[in-house]
C-alpha cells in the first residue's frame, strides 16, 4: 500500500460511506421525477467505487487487474443499453 | 485433504478408496471426476433424448403422455446443459491438463478447486431434486409459462443458481494459474492453444455466469414472493427475462466449445506432423469469440417481440462472430495440408468436429438472418443448429480427447481398430439423426410440440432410427474404452507437449523440476522435433 497510514484511510472511507448513506435516504424523501433512478444510482455508485479503491486495493493494483476490474462495467453498460435500447424503440400497437 | 507428496507415485496410486478421491486437491484426479460426473450426467440426459424420439415414432401418444414428454425433453435439456456440456470439456480436460501443460504441480488454488467440485456436486442434486415435481418450461425457463407452471421451478433454477458458483470459481481457478504458475520460458505465444481456448473460456464463466444466477434468482422471487420483474400485470416485461437469459446463454456456448477448439487445435498438428498454422490468429480467435459472444444475445429474440432496430443491431453483429470462428477452422486445414496425416481414433473426431461443426455454424447464420429466422424460428431446424454445433462440435471434440488422452490419463492404451468402428457408428447415427431434422425445420416442424402431421412421419421416423445406430455406437465405445488393451508408453504419439514429456498416468505432483520452455509446442516435423 503506497505511503499514508491504511488506518486512517480506512476510517476516512468509513466515514464517508456512513456519509452517502444518509444522503441516500435523504435524497429518497424528495420526488426528481425521472431523475430518482439516475439519482440514486449515481450515490450508490460513488459508494461503490470508493470501495472498489480503497478496501479492495485496486488503486494500487497494476493496469492489468484495472482492465479485469473495468471489463465487467463495459458488460453491464453493453446489458442494460441493449435492452433499453429495445424496450425504448419497440411499436406496441 | 489428502496431499502426499510422494513423487515415485502415480496419481492414480496415490491412495485409494472414496475418500482418497473425493477429499483430493489433486488437479488430475479433480479432471478425472469431473469427467465421470459429466459421463453419467450424459447418459442420463441421452436416455431421456432416446424416450423423445421414440415417442416421435408416429404421430400422437407413442409411449408417454404429453406431459412426460415436456417432462423429458426439460430434463434432457437441463441436463445436458447445466450438468454435462457447460461444465464438460472445461472442467474435465481442463483441470487435467493446464497445470500439466504450462509445466505446473497443480492448479494456483487447489483448495478451491476441490471446493467448486462439492459445489458443483451439490447443484447437480439440488437441479436433480426437482425430478420430485419434474419441470415442463423447457431449459431455458422462460417467463411468463414458468411463472405460472405448477411444476418445480424454484428448485431447478436455484440448482442452476449453485451451479454457476463452480463454473465462476474454476474460471478464476484457471486464469490465475494461467497468470502466475506458466513455466520458465513459457510466454503467452508459446502456450499450448488448448490453454489459451480454456483461458478465453475462463473469461466467459467469470463474466457472464453471475447474470444468469441473479436473472434465475429474480425468476425466483417472482415466482416465491409475487414481486412483478416480468409480469406485465405488475409493471414487469417477460421479454427482459430473455434479454438477461440470453445474454449469459449465448457466450454459454462459447464456454461449451471454445475448449473442444482447444482440443482441435492440440490433435491435428500431432496427427499432421506439421506445426500448426497461424497460432496467433487461432490463439487471438478465440479472445476475439469471447468478447464478440457478450455483443449477439438478441439474435436468440427476433421473434420475441423485440424492437427492429435492435433486431437489425443483433443481426449484424451475429455475422461478425463468425469470422473468428472461420479463421480457426481454415487454419485448421491449411494446418493438414501436405501434412503426413494418421487417422487415429482422435483424429477421425476432429476430423469429423471440423465437418459437423462447419455445417452447425454456417446454418447458424441463416438464424442470425431477419428475414430466414422469422421462417426458421422455433422449427426443427433450430434444434438440428444446435446439435450440430454441440454434439458435432463440443461431444466430437471431447470424444477426440478421451481418446487422444486416454494413454496419459490411464497409463493404457484401447483397441483402435474397435473405437474406429464405434466413431463410424456415431458419425452416421448422429448424421441420420439430425440432418432430417433441418429438413423437418424448413418444411415447418416446431420445435417440443408433441404432436405432429403425418406428413413429417417419415423424416421423423429416420432421425428416430439414428438414434438407434448411435445408441449402439455410444455402448460401444464404452465398451472399447473400459477394456484396455496394455499398458501406454509416456509419448505413444511422439507429441511435443509437455504433459507427454513424463510418464503415463502422471506422478502425483507431476514434475520433479519444474521445466523450462525453450520453443514452440508445435514445432512438428522441423529440427526442433528432431532435436527433441
Amino acid at each position: 500500500m503506497a505511503g499514508s497510514n491504511p488506518y486512517k484511510t480506512y476510517l476516512n472511507i468509513f466515514i464517508l460511506l456512513m456519509f452517502l448513506t444518509f444522503v441516500t435516504v435523504a435524497v429518497a424523501q424528495f420526488d426528481f421525477g425521472a431523475l430518482n433512478v439516475p439519482i440514486a444510482l449515481l450515490v450508490a455508485s460513488i459508494k461503490a467505487g470508493v470501495v472498489a479503491l480503497h478496501f479492495m486495493h485496486l488503486k494500487y493494483e497494476d493496469s492489468m487487474t484495472w482492465v479485469f476490474a473495468l471489463y465487467p462495467i463495459f458488460l453491464m453498460f453493453l446489458l442494460i443499453g441493449f435492452s433499453a435500447t429495445d424496450i425504448f424503440t419497440r411499436v406496441t400497437n | 485433504m489428502t496431499d502426499h507428496h510422494d513423487f515415485d507415485k502415480n496419481y492414480l496410486e496415490n491412495g485409494k478408496g472414496f475418500k482418497s478421491w473425493f477429499f483430493s486437491v489433486d488437479h488430475k484426479r479433480l479432471g478425472v471426476m469431473y469427467l465421470w460426473a459429466i459421463g453419467v450426467f450424459f447418459v442420463l440426459a441421452a436416455i431421456a433424448s432416446f424416450l423423445i424420439r421414440f415417442e416421435h415414432l408416429s404421430p400422437g401418444q407413442t409411449i408417454v403422455s404429453a406431459q412426460t414428454y415436456n417432462v423429458l425433453f426439460t430434463l434432457h435439456g437441463a441436463v445436458m446443459v447445466f450438468l454435462f456440456i457447460v461444465p464438460g470439456v472445461a472442467a474435465s480436460f481442463g483441470n487435467f491438463l493446464i497445470p500439466l501443460m504450462i509445466g505446473a504441480r497443480d492448479v494456483i488454488f487447489p483448495k478451491l478447486n476441490l471446493y467448486s467440485f462439492w459445489v458443483y456436486c451439490a447443484g447437480s442434486i439440488i437441479l436433480l431434486g426437482s425430478l420430485l415435481a419434474p419441470v415442463d418450461t423447457g431449459w431455458t425457463f422462460y417467463t411468463p409459462y414458468s411463472i405460472d407452471t405448477g411444476t418445480n421451478v424454484i428448485m431447478v433454477t436455484f440448482g442452476v443458481f449453485v451451479l454457476g458458483f463452480s463454473s465462476i470459481l474454476t474460471g478464476i481457478n484457471f486464469i490465475v494459474t494461467m497468470h502466475k504458475l506458466r513455466a520458465p520460458g513459457l510466454t503467452w505465444d508459446r502456450l499450448p492453444l488448448f490453454c489459451w481456448a480454456a483461458y478465453a473460456t475462463s473469461l466467459l464463466q467469470v463474466l457472464a455466469t453471475p447474470v444468469v444466477g441473479i436473472t434465475l434468482l429474480l425468476l425466483i422471487g417472482e415466482r416465491y414472493f409475487g414481486l412483478g420483474f416480468f409480469d406485465p400485470a405488475k409493471g414487469g416485461d417477460p421479454v427482459l427475462f430473455q434479454h438477461f437469459f440470453w445474454f449469459y446463454s449465448h457466450p454459454a456456448v462459447y464456454i461449451m466449445i471454445l475448449p473442444a477448439m482447444g482440443i482441435i487445435s492440440e490433435v491435428l498438428p500431432v496427427f499432421s506432423r506439421k506445426p500448426i498454422f497461424g497460432y496467433k490468429a487461432i490463439a487471438y480467435s478465440s479472445l476475439a469469440i469471447a468478447l464478440i459472444s457478450f455483443l449477439v444475445w438478441g439474435h436468440h429474440m427476433f421473434t420475441s417481440g423485440q424492437s427492429k432496430l435492435i433486431n437489425i443491431i443483433f443481426s449484424v453483429i451475429t455475422f461478425a462472430v463468425a469470422v473468428p470462428t472461420a479463421i480457426k477452422v481454415f487454419n485448421w486445414l491449411w494446418t493438414m495440408y501436405k501434412g503426413s496425416i494418421e487417422l487415429s481414433t482422435a483424429m477421425l473426431y476432429s476430423l469429423a468436429f471440423i465437418f459437423l461443426f462447419t455445417i452447425g455454424g454456417l446454418t447458424g447464420l441463416f438464424l442470425g438472418a431477419l428475414a430466414a429466422d422469422v421462417h426458421l424460428h422455433d422449427t426443427y431446424f433450430v434444434v438440428a443448429h444446435m446439435h450440430y454445433v454441440m454434439i458435432g462440435g463440443t461431444v466430437f471434440g471431447l470424444f477426440s480427447a478421451i481418446h487422444f488422452w486416454y494413454p496419459k490419463m490411464w497409463g493404457k492404451m484401447f483397441d483402435e481398430f474397435k473405437a474406429k468402428i464405434a466413431f463410424v457408428l456415431i458419425f452416421i447415427g448422429f448424421n441420420v439423426v439430425f440432418f432430417p431434422q433441418f429438413i423437418l425445420g424448413t418444411q415447418g416442424m416446431p420445435r417440443r410440440y408433441f404432436n405432429y402431421s403425418p406428413e413429417f412421419a417419415f423424416l421423423h421416423q429416420l432421425s428416430t432410427y439414428g438414434t438407434w445406430i448411435l445408441g449402439v455406437g455410444f455402448i460401444l465405445m464404452l465398451y472399447v474404452l473400459c477394456r484396455p488393451t496394455g499398458p501406454a508408453s509416456a509419448n505413444p504419439y511422439n507429441s511435443l507437449s509437455l504433459e507427454w514429456q513424463m510418464p503415463s498416468p502422471p506422478p502425483t505432483l507431476n514434475f520433479k523440476e519444474i521445466p523450462t520452455v525453450n520453443d514452440s509446442t508445435y514445432a512438428y516435423g522441423t529440427k526442433i522435433e528432431q532435436e527433441a
